[in-house]
């Protein structure tokens, strides 16, 4: 295993365990204001200090976790749900009119940049945690698509294919019984990018005030909140901040340390 | 740093600091900020604050005016008769004044404004000013006879408002976008979006002020109007949107911190017609679930002044009534039981943008889950503010300050958005705008505060601050708001 997929691995099961954590303990309640302890710097009583409301960060710190990983998993999981199939599909298809109208909805979905189109979506239907993940979900369906197409052609050239159709199966079956099992590590991979892009796209809404409202707390709504405090109380805005860079940093290294690890031809080489 | 180095590096800074102190001797300009762009420029047909802020005396001038201070002074007027009932107003005109087109100033205009905002389909916001207004005569060029149909104590301070303001019907078409007063400025020119400039009117017909041109500029961000204060890019700043940050500019020798008092009661407006608002024990409950110097303290920074009623603490008939509506849980929890309501209930707060709203408004949605009401916080501009809550009245609570001077007449208008119909404060208004001995106005104002608070209309939270940043040699700001103003002829740079 390489230094990148354990150190990955850690500060990923970090930010999760906090998440975790904090459904059954955080260190004060993260929605108690106590306005006259407000924005007190770092000490052994508030680990991360207090915010312009007096309330405890380090609790923040770890509900806003939860808010983050909930609104990234959910999206992941939308986008994998529904691109892969449709990936599949194109890939059995190939060529078809069906192949050019999924892959042609892709490139639409593509082309539009897809933080504007999560904003869109969020000012016309309502500001919120369940409608950031519709629009970052949607973002995440040609992903799939795309990737899960990408690799399901290159096998349906595979002799084993050729010979699972020779008895009889049906492309269907097909897909899900031999190309799936064999295009999974790729989607882990790209799954856990996605999911780091996810974390990133939520902070991005919150600090426009498009993602989780108050009193959820959110990263992103923290830093946003901190703006004006920067100059004479920067833990408001270092320690959010630190906190999406781990997750970030921590999703990309697992992303990439899994990739060398599941990809077998570089395991070939190094065995 | 060798010693040579060092006498240069200094003889640098010396010829550095005088030519500033020589720029800033002749320095007949000023850039002054404000968070909110105007609409257009029309006073009398809207009742947005910042088009008072650009216009405001600067252009526009009425019969009388505004002062700093709050005091009301003439304006165009030179001066005024009453009758002995209180009905007829005969105002004597200012000779020689002109509008920036070169058209005189004269009778005729001021009844043709009068009768324009009063009329039917009159666009002003304050049509309630003109309301007493029977006619207008012109008596001759330089006398104009008002008549009331009652006495109205109030008279000459409506005339102040930038909504009855003095225009010429030659220049009323464009008026929006080329505003033509008789003003010690002129318009000058617009970029959308960035900023307005005015220029001094050589023409003016009163005293000639110290400054040749004003840039308005508008920034609403509150963490580019630091940037913009710490960089000299703006010399004044009318009213600075971040409290948090004044420590730091009163620290800094470069600038000097005006903390003044507004007309800005900032409520909790709760729809008084729907459910379980219409529970006077409701009410009551939120008026005592609100700790009001935790909302000061944590939303402001402790800028405000906590008030118990819609009534600016500065005015003489003011009656502090925090006591009635003191901070008390326990007694709001046992309210809302008595009310049926032991388990509590779920509304909607509505938040606009300003930091009083959106801070205040986390405050007392914690606030109001300790007794046991849920507000779901709704994050909105100002434009859907306006739609669906000032017009819509679709809104449980919202949080909204309310700048205009002396307003507590809205409480008598049962389809105003909070929706207050209260047939003992409309009789108690009516009497107040015939009463004009002001003994007994000050009483009638008394009760009126007294009613409202009792009836716990609305949560009344505090009066808000006026927060002015300048550059350290800018004289002559006013340090409280009377009304949205930036009267630049007053203002001068120190040498």
């Amino acid at each position: 295993m390489s230094r990148n997929l354990i150190l990955g691995a850690l500060l990923s099961s970090l930010v999760l365990l906090a998440a975790l954590v904090s459904f059954v303990w955080t260190p004060y309640d993260h929605a108690a204001l106590d306005i006259p302890g407000k924005l007190k710097t770092p000490s052994a009583q508030s680990w991360f200090g207090t915010d312009h409301f007096g309330r405890d960060m380090f609790s923040m710190i770890m509900v806003g976790a939860r808010t983050s990983i909930a609104v990234a998993l959910v999206a992941v999981g939308i986008g994998m749900a529904l691109g892969v199939p449709l990936g599949l599909t194109a890939a059995a298809r190939k060529g078809s009119w069906l192949d050019e109208v999924i892959m042609r909805g892709n490139d639409l979905v593509f082309a539009f940049p897809s933080l504007v189109i999560a904003i869109l979506i969020t000012a016309v239907f309502g500001a919120g945690a369940i409608n950031a993940i519709i629009a970052i979900g949607i973002f995440n369906i040609p992903v799939f698509a795309r990737i899960t197409r990408g690799a399901a052609l290159s096998l349906w050239e595979r002799e084993f294919i050729l010979a699972a159709r020779v008895s009889g199966k049906g492309a269907a079956r097909i897909s899900a019984e031999h190309i799936l099992p064999n295009v999974a590590n790729l989607l882990i991979v790209q799954g856990t990018i996605q999911f780091s892009l996810g974390i990133l796209a939520e902070a991005g809404l919150s600090y426009v005030g498009l993602g989780a409202q108050p009193p959820t707390p959110s990263w992103g709504r923290m830093l946003a909140d901190a703006q004006t405090m920067v100059s004479f109380a920067p833990h408001l805005a270092l320690i959010p901040g630190l906190a999406i860079i781990v997750t970030v940093l921590g999703l990309n290294l697992l992303g990439d340390g899994l990739r060398d690890w599941l990809d077998p031809r570089i395991r070939v080489a190094r065995a | 740093m060798t010693k040579q180095t060092f006498r240069s590096f200094a003889s640098v800074l010396a010829v550095g600091a005088s030519l500033f102190a020589g720029q800033a001797w002749a320095k007949s300009d000023i850039t002054i900020a404000m968070q909110l762009e105007p609409p257009h420029l029309d006073p009398t047909s809207a009742a947005a604050q910042a088009i008072d802020s650009v216009v405001y005396t600067n252009i526009f001038e009425g019969l009388t005016r505004f002062m700093g201070d709050g005091s009301v002074v003439p304006g165009l007027a030179e001066s005024w008769e009453i009758s002995d009932d209180g009905t007829v107003y005969t105002f004597k005109l200012h000779d020689g004044v002109t509008f920036h087109d070169g058209s005189t100033m004269d009778a005729e205009d001021v009844k043709f404004s009068l009768d324009r905002a009063r009329a039917e389909d009159s666009a002003n916001a304050q049509k309630a000013l003109f309301a007493g207004i029977d006619s207008v005569e012109v008596v001759d060029p330089l006398t104009v006879k008002v008549t009331l149909s009652a006495p109205n104590g109030n008279f000459l301070f409506n005339m102040a408002w930038g909504d009855a303001v003095i225009v010429a019907p030659e220049s009323i078409e464009n008026i929006k976008t080329n505003p033509v007063g008789t003003g010690a400025y002129t318009f000058g020119d617009w970029v959308q979006g960035d900023s307005i400039t005015l220029n001094r009117n050589p023409n003016y017909w009163g005293d000639q002020p110290a400054l040749e041109t004003a840039t308005f500029k508008f920034i609403s961000d509150p963490t580019a109007a630091f940037a913009a204060m710490m960089a000299d890019d703006v010399d004044v700043f009318d009213n600075f949107p971040a409290p948090e940050n004044l420590p730091q500019f009163e620290a800094d020798s470069r600038f000097q911190v005006l903390v003044g008092s507004t007309e800005g009661e900032t409520i909790l407006s709760t729809n008084n017609k729907k459910p379980p608002f219409d529970d006077i024990r409701v009410r009551q409950a939120l008026a005592h679930a609100i700790d009001r110097q935790a909302i000061i303290d944590g939303a402001m920074f402790g800028y405000g002044t906590p008030i118990g009623t819609h009534f600016a603490p500065h005015n003489p008939a003011y009656v502090d009534l925090t006591g009635n509506s003191a901070y008390d849980p326990k007694k709001a929890a046992q309210l809302l039981a008595d009310a049926g309501y032991a388990d509590g209930f779920e509304t909607t707060l509505h938040l606009p943008p300003p930091s009083y709203a959106r801070r205040g408004g986390e405050i007392i949605a914690a606030q109001l889950a300790e007794v046991g009401i849920k507000a779901e916080i709704i994050n909105v501009e100002w434009a859907q503010w306006l739609e669906s809550v000032f017009k819509g009245k679709d809104f449980g609570l919202t949080i909204v300050s309310h700048t205009e001077p002396m307003d507590i007449g809205i409480y008598a208008r049962p389809d105003y958005y909070f929706q207050y119909d209260s047939s003992d404060f409309q009789a108690l208004m009516e009497l107040l705008n015939e009463t004009t001995d002001p003994d007994q106005r000050k009483k009638l104002l008394g009760d009126a505060q007294r009613l409202i608070a009792t009836d716990f209309v609305n949560g009344y939270l505090f009066q808000l601050a006026k927060l002015g940043v300048a550059k350290a040699g800018v004289q002559g700001l006013w340090e409280n708001a009377p009304t949205a103003a930036i009267d630049l002829t007053q203002i001068s740079w120190s040498e």
